[in-house]
């Protein structure tokens, strides 16, 4: 086979397997379910057009030449898809490089590893790229129908900006790896995706606060402002929008860039992808030479379980990572609440649902991460402590880590609003049992280093969990404001939890 | 409870899947003996076990361990035992030392004197240089030593392993079958799956051999010898002659 030949053909090769881990991942391993897992996806797409349609379809009829006003918002919203995307290609590098998987018998191949390595490392920029495409595709559709083929231009902008991403990703991570060594970078690297994909809302919503007193990023792109100080429409800065408005030009500089970024990358970093991907395969001998020698500590059985998981729960990366993600989102909210504190205004309701919501989706991962993630069961079901004892001792630590997380935020918001802080109180603790109960009925066993994957396990879960998440915190939102809705909403989040109950496998 | 109670008393045990996996066992085992329980794949050791460390609802039959009724009273029952299966359960973010002191946790064990025995038992399985290392770099066999290390640290009268020596090298195998000997020579009771047939023949006081959910024998090597009327052979060949297995070629 010459090399070309083995170089397409082990590009086939990863392209097979990408598609059947991403297959994989959307039937939950269970091949039989493949078509009605591709209806679901295409109901999804089909659904996902009304949202779309609500979001883009009034810029179809936009046209060169804008106003900075316009370009403002659509850069911002590539910067945006990049940022994400970026998260996004971090994540998915950190995988690749922590899986051992073929690694072995790749580098016992009589093969040129940097061949093989760049062809790896294209594959990863393709499969994040196709993977933007796809979420872009009901936007685009939208753009399409309603101002015509000149729209496809965006598909090509999607397509350049998801190269550059990945590029940027692999090297940052590669960089990472011999800057801070294998055992820290998979924490790092995690925080680093969570930052970046909620660090550009953030930072938007924040402004808005500061300068508005509002939630909505809008109002600072859309502001005065922000034209005044904006580079005239000339500018290179705004080549991505000019692009997407179907600007041939400045589409072919936007991809080149991204190819020869990819190009780059793939030149500089191939050679040493095998390097790093053996010493973060071989990671993990945390050598702590000299820790200290303390007397193993007393307590009950249950304490015993309490303190195994909160140990577990301080050293998972992911859930450090999503943590941090979480508490990042809550940081515009707390930013509203102290400048409500100072000028008494009625914005500072919002914090409710945003609070409520933040505390059911972490309830239900930490609630997925002690209940379902045991590593041991063998070793804790042959414990001489009842099963339903031990169960108390987990739900005990999503508890109390909602408790403490969420504590201080509603500390603080009792002391400029004394009732809402209680109804945020409530909620929150309603929304932490209700994704801890669903997580409960729907367990299953499973290593925790499959937490990634637990949403495909069972999408009943999936979906009644954010269901009851979105649900609680509407019912405190509408309690504040229109204390009737609440009713009702709560209602219907409570009818739901029930009937996850009852849909729920069997146990015996 | 009798202080003459054997260790595990098994009667009538039944348990059925797509098919009966153990089909209404019988099997004692003394306290203070080393009883290995061998048979082909799929003849019911793993279940049989499974259901005396608590992990398997049985279908039928009584199951006690050292007289205490492990079916109605498994919290006693399983105080005094301990169970180690053929793929070590551990947690790898945790250290060999922390993992030791959330067994003895988990068994109620007074910690002032569970540290210093922790320390030891890893020490005397060659882990001494990885007390403070995570687990998640171990090899399979420094795994199975944790494990086997986490099964003693609540000294039970009782352990129950499933295949213990699967994937360990020489080394770790000679460190794992020492300790089980010097275990039973302390006067407990070893219970363990093995298809390592030479193991079996060299460390057990009595051998089962179970096949289709049965014992089809039981006793020492001579016993098996004297009730299939061939002297002077090895466990292998009994074992062939007794499940009726052609060897390969």
């Amino acid at each position: 086979m010459t090399r070309t030949a083995t170089l397409a053909w082990f590009a086939r090769h990863e392209l097979r397997l990408a598609w059947r881990e991403w297959l994989s991942m959307i039937t939950a391993g269970r091949r039989r379910r493949t078509r009605v897992a591709i209806i679901g996806l295409l109901l999804f797409g089909a659904i996902m057009h009304l949202p779309a349609w609500v979001v883009v379809g009034r810029y179809a009829d936009l046209r060169p030449p804008l106003d900075k006003t316009a370009l403002i918002v659509i850069t911002a919203t590539i910067m945006l898809s990049w940022a994400l995307m970026l998260s996004q290609a971090i994540e998915s590098v950190t995988r690749v490089f922590y899986a051992r998987a073929d690694l072995d018998l790749i580098m016992s191949s009589p093969v040129r590893l940097a061949e093989i390595f760049s062809v790896r490392i294209a594959a990863i920029a393709l499969s994040v790229t196709s993977m933007a495409l796809l979420l872009a595709t009901p936007f685009v559709d939208i753009l399409l129908i309603e101002g015509g083929l000149r729209w496809l231009a965006v598909f090509v902008v999607v397509a350049a900006v998801g190269l550059t991403a990945a590029a940027i990703a692999i090297a940052i991570t590669i960089v990472l790896f011999r800057l801070i060594g294998p055992a820290r970078t998979r924490l790092v690297a995690q925080i680093l995706a969570a930052v970046i994909g909620a660090g550009f809302v953030i930072v938007l919503q924040i402004a808005a606060i500061v300068s508005y007193g509002t939630l909505s990023r809008f109002a600072v792109l859309t502001s005065d402002a922000a034209a005044a100080i904006a580079p005239d429409p000339d500018s290179l800065i705004w080549l991505p929008a000019r692009a997407a408005l179907g600007d041939g030009q400045a589409l072919l500089i936007l991809l080149a860039t991204g190819l020869l970024l990819l190009g780059v990358v793939m030149l500089l970093f191939a050679p040493r992808f095998a390097d790093t991907a053996i010493s973060a395969a071989a990671q993990g001998v945390s050598s702590r030479a000299g820790a200290h020698v303390r007397a193993f500590r007393g307590g009950s059985r249950q304490q015993a379980l309490r303190r195994k998981e909160f140990m577990l729960l301080r050293r998972d990366p992911w859930l450090i990572s999503q943590t941090l993600m979480q508490l990042l989102y809550l940081v515009p909210p707390a930013l509203l609440l102290w400048r409500s504190y100072s000028d008494s205004s009625q914005a500072v309701i919002l914090i409710t649902p945003v609070i409520v919501m933040a505390a059911g989706q972490l309830a239900g991962g930490l609630a997925w991460l002690t209940i379902s993630g045991e590593d041991a069961p063998e070793l804790v079901a042959t414990a001489p402590l009842t099963a339903g004892r031990a169960m108390r001792a987990k739900i005990e630590v999503v508890l109390i880590t909602i408790a403490v997380i969420f504590a201080p935020l509603v500390l603080a918001l009792a002391w400029i609003a004394p009732a809402q802080a209680m109804v945020t109180a409530t909620a929150v603790l309603i929304a932490t049992v209700s994704s801890t109960a669903i997580q409960l009925w729907f367990r299953i066993q499973a290593r925790r280093s499959q937490f990634r994957r637990r949403q495909t396990s069972s999408r009943l879960a999936t979906f009644a969990e954010a269901f009851s998440s979105i649900g609680w915190a509407a019912t405190a939102a509408l309690t504040l404001a229109l204390p009737e809705g609440a009713v009702i909403c709560g209602l219907m989040t409570a009818a739901l939890l029930f009937a996850a109950w009852k849909l729920s496998p069997p146990r015996t | 409870m009798t202080s003459d109670s054997p260790a595990l008393a098994v009667r009538g045990l039944a348990k059925r899947f797509e098919r009966p996996a153990v089909d209404g066992l019988d099997l004692v085992v003394r306290a203070g003996e080393f009883y290995a329980l061998v048979g082909p794949n799929g003849a019911g050791k793993t279940t049989t076990l499974r259901m005396v460390a608590g992990l398997l609802r049985p279908d039928a039959g009584e199951i006690a361990i050292f007289g205490i009724d492990a079916l109605r009273e498994p919290i006693a029952a399983k105080q005094m035992m301990a169970w180690v299966s053929d793929e070590p359960m551990i947690y790898d973010k945790l250290t060999p030392l922390e993992y030791l002191e959330f067994v003895a946790g988990l068994w109620g064990i007074d910690p002032a004197a569970s540290g210093e025995a922790a320390r030891e038992l890893l020490v005397s399985l060659g882990l001494e240089g990885h007390l403070h290392e995570r687990c998640e770099g171990f090899s399979k066999g420094m795994r199975q030593k944790v494990a086997l290390a986490g099964a003693l640290i609540h000294d039970p009268r009782l352990i129950i392993l499933d295949e213990p020596l699967t994937g360990l090298d020489a080394v770790s195998a000679r460190h794992v079958k020492g300790l089980l000997a010097e275990r039973v020579r302390r006067g407990g009771t070893v219970i363990m799956t093995t298809h390592i047939l030479e193991v079996a023949e060299r460390m057990a006081d009595r051998i089962g051999v179970i096949a289709a959910g049965r014992v089809l024998a039981e006793g020492t090597l001579a016993e098996l010898r004297q009730q299939n009327g061939r002297t002077d052979t090895s466990l292998e060949e009994l074992f062939i002659a007794l499940v009726d297995v052609e060897p390969a070629a």
